[in-house]
């Protein structure tokens, strides 16, 4: 059976995160580093040390914003922003509660959005996004501005294919 | 030229002014655009966090699409630009993934269109004089911060039209619009805007710093290529910090005497009427 840190090396089919000789510049250029409980260099030492079930419960995995300047300075070449892809996707596959459950809910209703019509309707994301997290309240005032300013049209044009696009949802599923 | 065209989804909705500025800029640039039959979303972030062959398979879906025409693709928006370029980058490297995401759309995918960002087609194949003779108001006064955010430019061997740390070529564009470019150190620092619903108080000291940022370099206004950026800056700034936010595309409508400035930036969170009118450019 692999270990933890063979498995997510295998599904980053890239360097493999060994090769991080923990100089920190990741640490140091991620925007979200002040707000995660292990910066992205620690994570790469925690799944070192065989620590992967705290490292998927953590808020870190989710609060990246896929912003990619870790990859860019790695002087190693060490993926970590597709790292913590796949650390998300190990994440709902084992079944772990996402630490920021708000964050996964966004995703998920943009995806069923995607599925629904083909193309993402703002208004009809929002909706479903704030029922997903039960966080109706926010931003009521500035959706209605937006709305006003006909910003925000609740029919927008979508994708008349829609056997295709849901053939690749199908063809995607995880188990 | 003629080009493919990918509006993608916040183009039609809450960046509709951007949709409309490349649409009027391309026109009197010389630049047709042909939008892709029946495309479908990205998946954008929520896509390649969730899912690795779901952010490919759909940006795949498009790509197959746009390759009936021999044109290079035109992606305004920085989100689905990057969703592309990735997308293109693993389907060239990996054989084996491209037969399976093949199977999966129920095309075969050549490789043969280029996608590129506006920002590029302008400064590269239209070029900066073209674009120079076609400005009639100079955009004088106006001190631009140009802030390209994360997705046009990273990674780096993916995405690469400029310099990753330190893009130029939109800066050219603006002093070619007669913009006094402000140059800054945060050009490509993020703004948060992916988890600008889900996490928004994180996000609101990222918009706040770079604000502050742009304030001290000089700037009275801020520049994009990204509806997420424009969104989440224009929204999401403190009041007593936030500075209009323009798509690049709106001043060089402007700049060019266009239709349509005034009526797009009605549109926004900062009105920047006032500075524009201060500016005599409105």
């Amino acid at each position: 059976m692999n270990t933890f840190l063979e498995e997510v090396n295998e599904k980053i089919n890239g360097v493999p995160i060994q090769r991080c000789y923990h100089c920190r510049k990741c640490t140091a250029g991620c925007p979200m580093a002040v707000a995660m409980e292990h910066n992205p260099n620690r994570v790469i030492k925690m799944i070192q040390m065989g620590r992967g079930e705290e490292v998927l419960a953590s808020a870190t995995i989710w609060l990246c914003v896929s912003c990619e300047t870790c990859i860019t300075r790695c002087p190693n070449e060490v993926d970590i922003a597709r790292m913590m892809d796949v650390l998300r996707q190990m994440a709902i596959e084992r079944g772990v509660a996402a630490k920021e459950k708000n964050i996964l809910k966004f995703h998920e209703a943009f995806l069923a959005n995607i599925r629904m019509g083909g193309r993402i309707n703002e208004p009809s994301l929002m909706v479903h996004y704030k029922l997903k997290s039960g966080d109706l309240f926010s931003d009521m005032a500035m959706g209605l501005d937006m709305f006003m300013k006909g910003k925000l049209s609740l029919i927008s044009p979508r994708t008349k294919d829609m056997k295709s696009v849901r053939r690749i949802f199908e063809k995607t599923k995880q188990a | 030229m003629k080009v493919s065209y990918y509006p993608g989804c916040s183009l039609h909705g809450t960046a509709k002014e951007y949709d409309q500025s490349v649409r009027v800029v391309s026109r009197a640039l010389g630049i047709e655009l042909e939008e892709i039959e029946d495309w479908s979303c990205c998946g954008a972030s929520s896509a390649h966090n969730t899912n690795f062959k779901l952010s490919v398979a759909l940006p795949a879906r498009d790509l197959i699409a746009a390759e009936k025409k021999p044109h290079d693709i035109m992606i305004p928006c920085a989100a689905c630009f990057n969703r592309f370029k990735t997308t293109e980058h693993h389907l060239k490297h990996d054989q084996a993934l491209k037969a399976e995401i093949e199977e999966i759309v129920g095309g075969s995918y050549q490789g043969s269109a280029a996608i590129r960002n506006p920002i590029d087609i302008i400064a590269n194949t239209i070029g900066l004089d073209a674009l120079k003779e076609k400005v009639v108001k100079k955009l004088t006064g106006l001190k631009p911060a140009s802030y390209y955010g994360c997705l046009l430019l990273r990674p780096p061997e993916v995405c690469r039209f400029d310099d990753t740390e330190n893009p130029v070529l939109l800066d050219h564009i603006l002093s070619a619009l007669g913009a006094e470019v402000s140059p800054w150190s945060f050009k490509t620092d993020c703004c948060g805007g992916s988890l600008t619903i889900s996490k928004t108080e994180a996000v609101v000291t990222m918009v706040d710093r770079l604000m502050t940022m742009a304030r001290e370099a000089g700037a009275n206004c801020l520049v994009t290529a990204c509806p997420v950026c424009t969104a989440n800056l224009d929204m999401r700034a403190s009041r007593h910090l936030a500075l209009p936010v323009f798509y690049f595309t709106e001043l060089a409508a402007l700049a060019m005497g266009q239709e349509g400035p005034e009526g797009w930036c009605r549109l926004h969170q900062t009105d920047p009427r006032p500075l524009l009118k201060e500016l005599k450019l409105l």
